[in-house]
């Protein structure tokens, strides 16, 4: 295998269903429920979408989710400030483990 | 390598073909201030094909003899074509609806003082192109400062009471995307842009058009060089929904360019696809062509039928 991530694959994701066409299904129908238009816009949702994408560092859903939110309207400063919502919160959550940090040395110190 | 489009209708077991025209076309020239990324049709400062006097007679004489409901007008840039403001005023008796398409710049020139209180004493509909309320964004495709100087137009045009309640004068916003993807559904984004306007510019208006990129003059040139021009068409050709060929705008529009030349559409007229597949002019035409002529098609047709569609 030359490439681990190759950005054709993202147009092939429903083949996951080949082998597990239920489990599929269930997931896919979830999956576009979840991205309708509800209490929160589906331009709000691809925003958030777009976030977490890099807080898991999936190539594919940035790329799709960059995408989606440049199709729902979205601009650049909007889909950056995004992005530094999932840092602030993927960077606070390794600090905030400081205190657990804090706490162990705490108690083994004198 | 996209399907023709003629064979993806037959696929669907669909026609294109014409009913009843509604509205006449008239592009009087690919003459503008602007060079947008996006323009199908490659207007700009340099061009200079506009429509003559004997032209705009000819389609005034046309317009006379069969009463369109909606007569539109667009470019280029209307406003810097000479002789406008006859055709505006011949034409507004003969119409349901006059429709100007503006891309604000070119009006709020001073020297169009009297064009624009022309066009509020006609009550003519204004088009006007606004992609974003973002101004990075909307200048990336028209040029720099354009954001503002079209803010502050549609300001004034708010103040002399054009989008306002109950005035009158109907002001509708077209919203281009900015580069090679999709428009989004235009109710949600007619309610987001009224909503921005507003707080952001204290601007209302009444309608948001959201229409996909044309594949055609400078914006394809932009697509081959960005290297986009395969991805965009084939997600264009994948987005084909067959709800939206009833109601194409194409079936019930008559497209005359500046120099008379009949088209099916703007854009069969920027690919120079001939109204019906023959070249004919408004210099040889006595009355719209019937119902049940056939639609010229070409490969940037599937950006009409894209999503929601251009109806």
């Amino acid at each position: 295998m030359s490439d681990y991530y190759n950005p054709a694959d993202l147009n092939k994701f429903a083949e996951i269903g080949k082998d597990a066409p239920e489990l599929a299904t269930k997931f896919f129908d979830y999956y576009s429920a979840v991205f309708a238009e509800g209490e929160l816009t589906a331009r709000e949702k691809a925003l958030i979408a777009l976030g977490v994408a890099h807080a898991v560092q999936c190539p594919y859903c940035i790329d799709a989710y960059t995408r989606s939110c440049l199709e729902k309207g979205s601009h650049l400063g909007e889909m950056t400030e995004a992005v530094h919502v999932a840092n602030a919160i993927r960077g606070g959550a390794s600090l905030v483990h400081g205190i657990q940090m804090r706490n162990v040395a705490d108690k083994l110190g004198m | 390598m996209t399907t023709p489009f003629h064979d993806t209708l037959s696929a669907h077991g669909l026609e294109l073909t014409r009913e009843v025209t509604r509205t006449l076309q008239i592009n009087v020239g690919r003459l503008c201030d602007l060079a947008c990324r996006h323009c199908h049709l490659d207007a700009g400062p340099g061009r200079r094909e506009i429509m003559t006097p004997a032209t705009m007679a000819a389609v005034i004489a046309f317009a006379t003899r069969h009463r369109f409901a909606v007569i539109d007008i667009t470019g280029g840039a209307p406003e810097l074509v000479p002789g406008i403001e006859e055709l505006l005023r011949e034409l507004a008796p003969v119409t349901g609806q006059l429709m100007l398409r503006t891309n604000l710049t070119a009006l709020m020139a001073p020297e169009q003082a009297e064009l624009l209180e022309l066009i509020i004493d006609l009550k003519v509909t204004l088009v006007a192109s606004f992609p974003s309320t973002n101004a990075r964004q909307a200048d990336a495709q028209r040029g720099a400062g354009i954001s503002d100087r079209s803010v502050t137009m549609l300001q004034q045009l708010n103040a002399r009471g054009y989008g306002q309640p109950d005035s009158g004068l109907l002001l509708h916003l077209v919203a281009n995307p900015g580069g090679a993807f999709l428009p989004d559904d235009q109710a949600a984004a007619e309610r987001r842009f009224k909503q921005e306007a507003q707080r952001r510019f204290g601007i209302v208006f009444n309608q948001l058009f959201t229409f996909a990129n044309m594949p055609l003059g400078r914006f394809r040139s932009w697509l081959e060089k960005s290297g986009n021009e395969a991805d965009y068409l084939q997600r264009l050709q994948a987005a084909f929904n067959p709800c939206t060929v009833a109601g194409l705008m194409c079936r019930s529009l008559l497209s005359v360019d500046w120099d008379g030349r009949l088209y099916d559409c703007d854009f069969n007229l920027a690919a120079e696809l001939p109204l019906g597949n023959k070249p004919q002019t408004i210099f040889d035409q006595t009355a719209p062509p019937p119902a049940g002529t056939t639609i010229a098609t070409g490969e940037h047709c599937y950006a009409c039928t894209a999503g929601s569609g251009f109806t």
